[in-house]
């Protein structure tokens, strides 16, 4: 859209040929600037990288850190090519990843659903607010072995630890959202004669909407946090367990590549939800 | 109900605040009477109750004792009969311009194709045509001030409540909104009750300004508008010699309402 300004200004307004064309050199020039700025980050951040990696290599092949402790990444790069030839890290991967959707979006729904609650009934607020304040300073991963021993080792009670870490943070963060909304949005509503129902559907819910999309993405980093915690303590599949497993045969090189997978998946998911809140939200801005 | 006689009553009203700090008294025993098509204005000093008595005629809140009636039945909530009108326009940024006109009609059930396309004519009808569409950041903020308009006409209301609709806009775009709302209401033949705090503008739009005293809020004085001020255009009202006569006595009320203080603005 903004491309198409100095056309307009020429049919439209009185401003001299000359000077629309100066304009759009300063315009121009303004753009290149910014493109070269763009790409010398880029560059500095390949560099680091690759500095990085070089480093690491070196470091390991020349035996300044220990290798059996600190791998090095040709090794890593070989493990996980091997793995993903045999196959056997993709049922991992399919597992954690699946756990982990499972948890953050459970955990967002149940969260907004709680916030619910609390906003319908004021009184029960009041009542619950101590507890929420020590449940949310609480480690719930601390939870984990009572979940299970409850739920039995498995899916579920790793869901379950992954519903610890983010319900009650994501409850209070709605809620607090619900609270803030501008009396001025009520009233409006409120001076058509609309219900409790109808106020939560037609203001608190939609006003509150980039809260809980936000809330989806701090989400999808708690539950990997769940996820592998979980994993460390019961499972039999997943990324997690791999990685205990690396480091009860004391097998570096698999705790390590095991972590680049985690990073790489965690950070397309990540991606994933960031390209889904914008979508979600182009339609309107605030004011 | 064409006939009905779509009159605002407050009989001995009194309304009291009450919160932790304590309980206080915002309006003592008011007694008004808007008569049907009239447009009134309440001016006065802050703490005057001009919101509460707003309020009150909504249906936000029933007053601490007296009687707020309309049409002779007691006002118990807030009904699709008054329609309100407040300082900040308050459109919904997640809704398009027509929805945020028709949530008037969702709430109270009557949005249908038919009352889609009258919300439509209204807009065009407020100088937005087309813009049913957009959202309202695309909007200045007189143009959104008109959407909240269409809003509160999109009920059909009986009675319009102005809670200072202009104060926030600029004064060239005031002035223009002033004439349109005037114009839209005497048109419909509404009742109207305006609150503000620019007394050149309850002069030029109403038929009559009522003269409001703080600590408690009570009724000091009522000044009728003359005819030939009442029958023009806000816009043209401001010109006509007798203006600056009503408004010279207006600003003297006032005066000494505050107790003689404030010479300058």
């Amino acid at each position: 859209m903004p491309n198409k300004w100095p056309k307009k200004n020429i049919s439209l307004s009185g401003i001299q040929e000359d000077r629309v064309s100066d304009m759009k050199e300063l315009h121009t020039q303004y753009k290149q600037k910014a493109r070269r700025l763009t790409a010398a980050v880029g560059t500095t951040q390949a560099a680091i990288l690759l500095l990085f990696i070089a480093l690491w290599e070196a470091a390991g092949r020349q035996r300044w850190i220990d290798p059996l402790l600190f791998s090095y990444p040709t090794k890593l790069i070989k493990q996980l090519w091997s793995s993903m030839a045999d196959g056997s890290i993709w049922p991992h991967i399919g597992m954690t990843v699946s756990e982990t959707i499972i948890g953050f979006l459970l955990g967002t729904l149940v969260g907004t659903a709680i916030a619910a609650l609390l906003w319908w009934f004021p009184f029960l607020s009041r009542v619950l607010d101590p507890y929420l304040v020590v449940l949310n300073s609480l480690p719930k991963v601390a939870l984990g072995p009572l979940f299970i021993v409850s739920l039995g080792p498995g899916f579920t009670s790793i869901v379950a630890v992954t519903l610890s870490v983010t319900v009650i943070i994501t409850t209070i963060n709605i809620y607090n959202r619900f609270r803030e909304i501008d009396a001025g949005y009520i009233k409006v509503v409120r001076l058509f004669g609309a219900n409790r129902a109808q106020l939560f559907r037609l203001v608190i819910l939609p006003a509150s909407f980039p809260v809980i999309i936000s809330a989806l993405k701090v989400n999808v980093g708690l539950a990997w946090i769940g996820v592998i915690v979980g994993e460390f303590l019961v499972a039999k599949l997943g990324l997690g367990y791999l990685m205990i497993y690396g480091f009860q045969v004391f097998n570096f090189t698999l705790v390590l590549s095991t972590l680049i997978v985690i990073a790489v998946v965690a950070t397309i998911m990540y991606q994933l939800v960031s390209i889904l809140e914008r979508k979600l939200t182009s339609g309107w801005r605030e004011r | 109900m064409a006939g009905e006689d779509y009159r605002l009553e407050l009989k001995d009203v009194s309304h009291v605040y009450v919160n932790e700090k304590g309980a206080s008294l915002a309006v003592e025993k008011l007694n008004l009477t808007v008569r049907r098509g009239e447009f009134v204005s309440l001016v006065g000093p802050s703490g005057c109750g001009k919101t509460t008595i707003l309020s009150m005629l909504a249906g936000l809140f029933p007053p601490s004792s007296g009687q707020v009636l309309l049409a002779g039945v007691p006002v118990l909530g807030p009904s699709k009969l008054v329609g309100y009108m407040l300082q900040q326009d308050f459109l919904f940024p997640w809704r398009t311009i027509r929805d945020n006109a028709a949530i008037g009609l969702e709430i109270t059930g009557g949005k249908t194709a038919a009352a889609l396309k009258e919300v439509d004519r209204l807009l065009t009808e407020l100088g937005l045509p087309g813009s049913g569409t957009k959202y309202p950041h695309e909007l200045s903020g007189g143009m959104r001030q008109r959407v909240a308009l269409a809003r509160m006409l999109a009920t059909n209301p009986e009675v319009m409540l102005l809670d200072e609709p202009f104060s926030a806009l600029d004064l060239h775009i005031k002035l223009q909104l002033e004439d349109l709302v005037d114009e839209t209401l005497t048109r419909l033949g509404k009742t109207a009750v305006l609150v503000t705090h620019d007394l050149a503008e309850a002069v030029a739009m109403s038929d009559r300004v009522i003269v409001l005293a703080a600590n408690p809020g009570r009724i000091v004085k009522q000044l009728e508008v003359p005819e030939e001020i009442r029958q023009v255009t806000p816009m043209e009202a401001r010109k006509l010699p007798g203006f600056q006569d009503v408004f010279d006595q207006l600003w003297a009320e006032l005066n000494r309402v505050e107790g003689g203080g404030g010479h300058a603005e």
